[in-house]
Order: C-alpha cells, then structure tokens, then sequence
C-alpha cells in the first residue's frame, strides 16, 4: 500500500535551508533520514519543495481565476517535503513519519491510479 | 478534599477494580465500560450535593450495576444474564451493608487481556485501558498508530471477547506458566522493549513507564512466588531508576557507561536487587530475570567503580539461548565486545541476518560504535547515517552525530 508522508517545516526550517551557520545540521538531518528510507527499500518518490514565499497559487472566486503569492493555506508550518513509501500499513507508515527530522508529519494514504 | 477531587483519584485508583469486578460477572467489557463511565458522571453531579458516600466504591458499583440493568431491559438481554444480575445485585448491596471491599478481579482481568484468542499487538493497550482505565488516544501515541484506529481495534476486540464468551477463568496449573508468560510479556511492552538506555530514551513508551511498574507490581500481589515476575519488576526498577540520569542539565543523551552513578535512584536500584534476590531463591532461570541480572551488574558500577562486561556477556550468552530476540542479539554482540574484544563483537552482529535489521535502529547505532573503534570510517559513517534516520528522538540523534562527528 501507498502513502504519503507529508513534513511540515516551520519558518524557522525554512530559513536554517539558507542560513550558512545552520544549514548543514539542518541537511544533514534529511540526509540520514533519506539514507534509512532509501536502504529500507519502500521509497516510491520523495522530493523536497522550495521555501513557501516561493509558491504561487491559482484561486478561483465564483468563476473568476486568481492567482496570488505565497502558499496556500498560510499558516506557521508550510510543507516542506513529501515522501511516497510504499508499506503494508499505516502503523507502518507513521512508524516512518516519527523518524522525520521535522516536528509536524502527516500520512495519507494514496488513492489508486485512475485507470 | 473537595468531590472532584475524590473522583478522579477513584478514576485512577479504583477504575481497574471496578471495571474488573463487574466485567468477572457481566462479560461484556464495553457495556461496562459504559456503565462505569456513567457512574463516574453520575458521581461527579450528586457527589457535590449530597456529600462524598460512605463508600464511594460500592455507590460507584451500585450505580454502574443499575446502568448495566437498564441496558439489559433495553437491549431485551436473554432470560440466562438474569441470575447474574441478581447475583450482582446481592453482591452489590452487601458490599454497601458491609465492611468489607469487592474482591479484586484485576488478574483475571490481565490473564483474560492476554488471552490466546487475542492478537498479541492488542493485548498490552487492552490491558492498559482496562486495567489502569488509560484512555485509548493516550495509548495511540504511546504506540504510534492512529488514534481512530486504536479505539477501532480496542472495540473489535472486546466485540470478540463478547462474541466467543471467552473465559475469564483463571487458568489451571498446567496452563499457568505459558499464561503468566504472556501476561508478562504485555507489561513489559507497555514499558517499551530495548536492549540499552538508548533505546529506552527513544522509546514513545517511556511515558507509560511508571503504569507499566504499577502493573508488575499489581501482579506480583497476585503472582507472589513466580521468580519471573519479580524479575520483570527488577528490570524495570532498575531502567527505572537512571531515568534521571539518561541526559544531562542540557537535555543531552548520556550513555549507560558514562552516566553520573550518583544521579541514580538508589531506592529504586535496591528494591530490583531484592526482588532479584527473590526470584534467584526459586532456582528457576528466565529470561526477565537474566535482563534484570545484566542490568544488576550495570548497577554494581555504583559500588565497584567499574563495568564487568565478562559477567554480561555471559548473562547474555544465557539470554539468546532462551529467548533470542534482535534486542539479546545486539546486546550480546555489544557486550562481547567490550569484554573480549572489537573484532568478535562484529563477527556476532554481523551474523545477524541483514533482513531482519532494516529497520532496526539499536542494530546501527552499536555498528557504528564498533566500526568506528576499529577504524572502518566508511562503515561507520554509513551505520551512524541510517541509526540517525530511524531514531525518533531528538536528542538521541544529536548523540549519534556527536560520536559520528568523532570518526
């Protein structure tokens, strides 16, 4: 079975990515936890995404498209990455979200492909 | 003390007992469940009007009886559950006539938990939920699983017990051994199994510790002249007692041979000495009891100044005889090592087939260690790499990057 491990980042992750004095403990943190991942062999995907302030989202009201800066909701932690491991179950699964290097995971099953 | 008050310290004291008694008499764990929970609110509206009752658990029983007798006329209960009613009825009103307490149920209530009939994932948050009443969010997290899920498998299983009438017997003679076993065996999952202080420290469960102790020693009041379960106690007694010890002022993961000895609890060591004394005078080896004893000689640092891994390597030699699980496994290689030397504790983790340490955080945190000592950096950093991904602590990680950094 498929699920998705999503990590949310605070803003304080967010700028450890940029910042010279942190950004190596704040890589390597993701390194070790991608090593173990990898090596379990259940990854599917994974990929980080880029800092929110980056995102831009397409909202449409009543019909009429708009499209705005920044992430979509805005809250304190934003997503920073997302893993698709494939594991028997979802004691499997958020067994895997506790080992992340971050303080917020959710885990979602994944819909079926559409055929 | 104010009536909340003597309620919810009822909830924590009382709740197993009650819940134990009725459900003896009632089988049905979640009618009961129910029933007490009523009472419980029942109590805490007229216990402010009408004052605290002579005997606040009997009204608590009389009170969940009456809901269970409600129930059974609603849910038209066949004419076989009345003599049990009645019976409880009688029981009840002597209880509230009468000096005496109800008898305590709680080990039938812990053999029926550890039934063979239930999954053995199951047994240990049943026994929590219905042994200590913790609720099942708080066990959840305890194990990791989603809340909504725990409560499902919680209600699957009580349907199940319902549904096949098991028994809540206590088992004959021949039987009890392998019975006790398992009982055991779910307490000390509720106290997190690990082979070293690390593994404690990562544990989720480390919050269920001191239930966990509560339950040895509930057991042992029932169970007094079984060496095992004094072992269990000792073992944890003894973990127990470096809790404070286990990270300094800083929050930092301190290992078990680095530990300020004098930051141990040394009430709590030499209760698990005495209970160890105890089980040893049975002459009857187990494998509660062989934990207890390695982590007995751990202790003796305090006196000795010194760690004699010869002596644990040997109780762990004995240990993965009887019982080797990867947790023995790694604790002997671990122990080997310090007492014989690098190269044949690596030969001993190294037999552990790799397909069954995936996942296996201790597995890699002790290769790392020894690689690191015998100079294969490589190996090392590679080991330290994944004990750091599939650690769960924080401050557990910041331990095995400290001592990657030193390769």
């Amino acid at each position: 079975m498929s699920y998705t491990l999503m990590f949310y980042e605070s803003q304080e992750d967010f700028a450890a990515r940029m910042d010279p004095a942190r950004q190596q403990e704040y890589l390597a943190g993701w390194t070790h936890y991608v090593h173990a991942l990898r090596e379990s062999g259940i990854v599917v995907f994974g990929s980080g995404l880029h800092a929110p302030e980056s995102a831009a989202t397409m909202k449409r009201h009543g019909g009429e498209m708009v499209v705005q800066d920044g992430p979509f909701p805005e809250t304190k932690e934003q997503l920073g990455g997302i893993f698709v491991i494939d594991v028997p179950d979802l004691d499997t699964a958020l067994e895997w979200a506790a080992r992340g290097p971050v303080d917020t995971v959710e885990v979602r099953q994944n819909l079926p492909a559409l055929k | 003390m104010e009536a909340h008050q003597v309620i919810e310290l009822m909830a924590r004291n009382a709740y197993g007992r009650l819940l134990s008694y009725l459900a003896v008499n009632w089988r049905d764990l979640q009618a009961v469940e129910d029933a007490i929970g009523d009472a419980f609110l029942a109590a805490l509206e007229t216990w402010p009007k009408i004052g605290i009752p002579d005997k606040p658990e009997a009204w608590l029983v009389t009170a969940a009886r009456r809901r269970l007798i409600d129930r059974a006329r609603r849910t038209r209960v066949s004419e076989s559950a009345l003599p049990t009613l009645i019976a409880m009825s009688e029981d009840a009103q002597r209880l509230a006539s009468s000096s005496a307490g109800f008898p305590d149920e709680r080990l039938r209530m812990m053999f029926l938990c550890t039934h063979p009939a239930i999954d053995p994932a199951m047994r240990t948050p049943l026994m929590l939920q219905t042994v200590l009443g913790i609720d099942a969010a708080r066990i959840a997290s305890a194990f990791i699983i989603k809340p909504s899920t725990m409560s499902q498998r919680l209600t699957r299983v009580k349907a199940k017990i319902r549904a096949e009438r098991m028994t809540f017997e206590l088992p004959d003679d021949e039987e009890i051994a392998n019975r006790l076993d398992s009982v055991l065996e779910a307490i000390y999952a509720a106290y997190g199994s690990g082979w070293d202080e690390a593994a404690i420290a990562e544990s989720p469960r480390r919050r269920l510790a001191e239930e966990a102790i509560f339950l040895g020693r509930l057991l042992l009041q029932f169970a007094p002249r079984k060496p095992e379960v004094n072992g269990l106690l000792a073992l944890m007694l003894h973990c127990e007692a470096r809790r404070e010890a286990r990270h300094d002022g800083e929050g930092n993961f301190i290992l078990l041979s680095e530990q300020d000895c004098a930051r141990w609890e040394q009430g709590l060591i030499l209760e698990a000495e005495r209970h160890l004394h105890i089980a040893s005078q049975a002459g009857e080896i187990g494998r509660f009891q062989l934990m207890a004893a390695i982590q007995s000689v751990h202790a003796q640092r305090l006196s000795t100044g010194r760690t004699e891994w010869e002596a644990i390597a040997q109780l762990y030699e004995g240990l993965t005889r009887i019982s080797p699980t990867l947790g023995a496994l790694v604790g002997r290689a671990a122990a080997v090592a310090e007492a014989y030397g690098l190269e044949r504790g690596i030969a001993l983790l190294e037999a552990i087939p790799s397909e069954r340490v995936v996942s296996y955080q201790p597995y890699w945190a002790l290769a790392g260690h020894l690689y690191k000592r015998i100079q294969r950096k490589e190996d090392a950093h590679s080991a330290y790499s994944r004990a750091i991904g599939l650690s769960t602590d924080a401050s557990i990680r910041q331990f095995l990057n400290r001592q990657a950094s030193e390769i």
